[in-house]
C-alpha cells in the first residue's frame, strides 16, 4: 500500500516534471535569455581571457596562391544604400595618443608603402571567401604618428551610418593588418568600404569598418556597432 | 519481494548525467541558431558537394538565443559547462576504474552481436552481461566520443587561423563546420534510441539514474 502510493506519487511527480519541462521549452523559443542575458553578455569577458591564450603568440594568416579569390564577395555596409564620398575631399584622421596626428588623403595613403595579401575572410554568420587586399599596415600608420607607450586601444570610425568598431592594440598593431585600399588587383569599390577599409582576416568581418574616416589610439576600451549589441567584442580568429 | 540491486549509479554520476542532458540540449539549439545566420558551407561563389538542403532554415521552437549574437552567447556561455562537465564525467570514470563497465572494446563485439540477434528476435534468450551489454557499451561509448568530437570540430570552426591544424586535418573550415554539424544529428539519433530505451523498454534504467540503485526484474532476468 504504503510503496504503491509512493509509487503513485512518483509517477505524478514525474508527469508535472515531464509538463514543466515541455513547458518551458515552449517558452524558451528564441529565448535570448530574459534576466540572464547580462550573465551572457558579461560571460564573454571569460571567453576573451580563453580567445586570448589561444590565439597568443599571435599567429598570421594563411596566405593562398593567385587565382584563389572565390568567384563572389559580398558587400557590406548597414545604410539604406552603398555608402558614398568625394573622394577628393576625403581624408582619414589618426588621432588619439600620438605624437603627431595626421591627417590623409587617399593619394597620401597609395604614395605609403603598399602591402598585399590574399587570405581567407571569416564571416561570424559562417561564410567565407578569398580576396586579395593591398593597402597599408597599420603599424607603419602607428609608427608614423608615433603613438604613446600607454595605447592599449585602436577606435575606428566610418561614414556608413555612424558604423565603428575597436580593437587590441597587439592584433591592430599585426602585419597582417591593413589600412586596405586595393581589392583584387583594383582600387576598393563602393560595396567594399571605398576609399579606405580596415582589413584583416585574424578577426571576424564585421570587425573590420569599411568606410574609414577616422582612427584613435586610446588607452581605454570602446565598443563597437554590433559589440554594443551584443557580438563579442575580441571575435579573434 | 525485495529486489535485489543490480548495480548503482554513484551521485556523481547521476549529476553529470543530468547537468549533461540540459547542456547538450542547450548547446544543440543554440548551434541550430548560429547556423541559421548561413544555412549552408559552400564559401562564397562556390560549392559544397555534400548538403543538399543549403538554404532550408530550422523552425524557432528548436532554437536557443532568438538571433545570431544571442545564439552566439548562449553557445560560448554554455561551452564550459558542457566541456568541464565531461571532464569531470570522463575523469572520474577512469580515477574509478568505472569506464571498464562502460567503454567498448574488442572482447564487447561478440556481446553486441548476441545482444543485436536478440533485439532482431533471432535469439530467444537474452545473453548474459554485467552491467551494460555490448550494444549499451556501443552507444555509450559512442556518444562520449561524439562529446569529444564535437568540441574538437568547435574549437577548429572557433579559431582557424590561430588553430589551423585543428580544421586541416578534417577537410578545412567548411568541413569542420559540416563536421561539428553532423555531429548534432548523431547526437540526435543517440538521444532518440537512448529516450527509446530507457523509457519504454527498461525504465528502471531512468529510476537508476535518479535514485542510484538498479533493481533486477522480479523474475531475476
Amino acid at each position: 500500500m504504503e510503496s504503491k502510493r509512493r509509487e503513485s506519487d512518483r509517477r505524478q511527480f514525474l508527469k508535472l516534471a515531464g509538463a514543466s519541462a515541455l513547458g518551458l521549452w515552449t517558452a524558451g523559443c528564441g529565448w535570448r535569455g530574459g534576466p540572464f542575458e547580462d550573465v551572457l553578455q558579461w560571460w564573454w569577458n571569460p571567453n576573451e581571457v580563453l580567445q586570448k591564450a589561444l590565439t597568443t603568440p599571435r599567429r598570421s594568416a594563411k596566405l593562398y596562391p593567385p587565382g584563389s579569390e572565390t568567384a563572389t564577395f559580398p558587400t557590406y555596409y548597414i545604410s539604406d544604400s552603398v555608402p558614398m564620398t568625394d573622394t577628393a575631399a576625403w581624408r582619414l584622421d589618426i588621432g588619439g595618443m600620438v605624437g603627431r596626428p595626421l591627417s590623409l588623403s587617399l593619394d597620401d595613403l597609395l604614395k605609403m608603402p603598399m602591402t598585399t595579401t590574399r587570405v581567407r575572410h571569416y564571416c561570424i554568420e559562417g561564410w567565407t571567401g578569398v580576396a586579395e587586399w593591398s593597402g597599408v599596415q597599420l603599424s607603419h600608420l602607428a609608427e608614423l604618428v608615433n603613438i604613446d607607450p600607454a595605447v592599449k586601444y585602436v577606435d575606428f570610425r566610418s561614414f556608413d551610418d555612424g558604423y565603428w568598431s575597436s580593437w587590441d592594440r597587439e592584433t591592430a598593431l599585426h602585419p597582417q593588418t591593413l589600412i586596405a585600399v586595393g581589392m583584387n588587383g583594383a582600387l576598393l569599390g563602393p560595396g567594399h568600404g571605398a576609399p579606405a577599409r580596415l582589413y584583416s582576416s585574424l578577426k571576424y568581418g564585421y570587425k573590420s569598418v569599411k568606410y574609414l574616416t577616422e582612427i584613435n589610439f586610446l588607452s581605454h576600451r570602446t565598443g563597437g556597432y554590433w559589440e554594443d549589441r551584443g557580438y563579442d567584442w575580441y571575435a579573434g580568429l | 519481494m525485495e529486489r535485489r540491486v543490480k548495480f548503482y549509479h554513484p551521485r556523481i554520476i547521476r549529476a553529470t548525467h543530468w547537468l549533461n542532458a540540459v547542456l547538450l540540449l542547450g548547446m544543440i539549439a543554440s548551434g541550430l541558431q548560429i547556423f541559421h545566420a548561413y544555412p549552408a558551407f559552400a564559401e562564397r561563389g562556390g560549392t559544397f558537394c555534400c548538403y543538399p538542403f543549403a538554404g532550408s532554415r530550422f523552425p524557432e521552437a528548436v532554437r536557443l538565443g532568438g538571433w545570431l549574437a544571442g545564439g552566439l552567447r548562449w553557445h560560448f556561455f554554455l561551452m564550459w559547462f558542457f566541456i568541464v562537465n565531461g571532464l569531470v564525467y570522463g575523469g572520474y570514470q577512469l580515477a574509478s576504474g568505472e569506464w571498464r563497465r562502460r567503454w567498448f572494446r574488442l572482447r564487447d563485439v561478440k556481446g553486441a552481436w548476441h545482444m543485436h540477434l536478440y533485439y532482431l528476435r533471432l535469439r530467444a534468450d537474452k545473453p548474459p552481461y554485467e552491467m551494460y551489454n555490448g550494444l549499451q557499451k556501443l552507444s555509450y561509448s559512442g556518444t562520449m566520443t561524439l562529446g569529444a568530437l564535437a568540441v574538437f570540430t568547435g574549437f577548429a570552426i572557433w579559431k582557424p587561423v590561430s588553430l589551423p591544424f585543428l580544421a586541416d586535418i578534417i577537410g578545412g573550415y567548411a568541413w569542420a563546420r559540416f563536421w561539428h554539424f553532423l555531429i548534432v544529428w548523431a547526437f540526435v539519433a543517440f538521444l532518440a534510441v537512448h529516450l527509446f530505451m530507457t523509457l519504454i523498454v527498461d525504465r528502471e534504467s531512468t529510476r537508476s539514474m535518479i535514485v542510484g540503485a538498479y533493481r533486477e526484474k522480479p523474475d531475476g532476468e
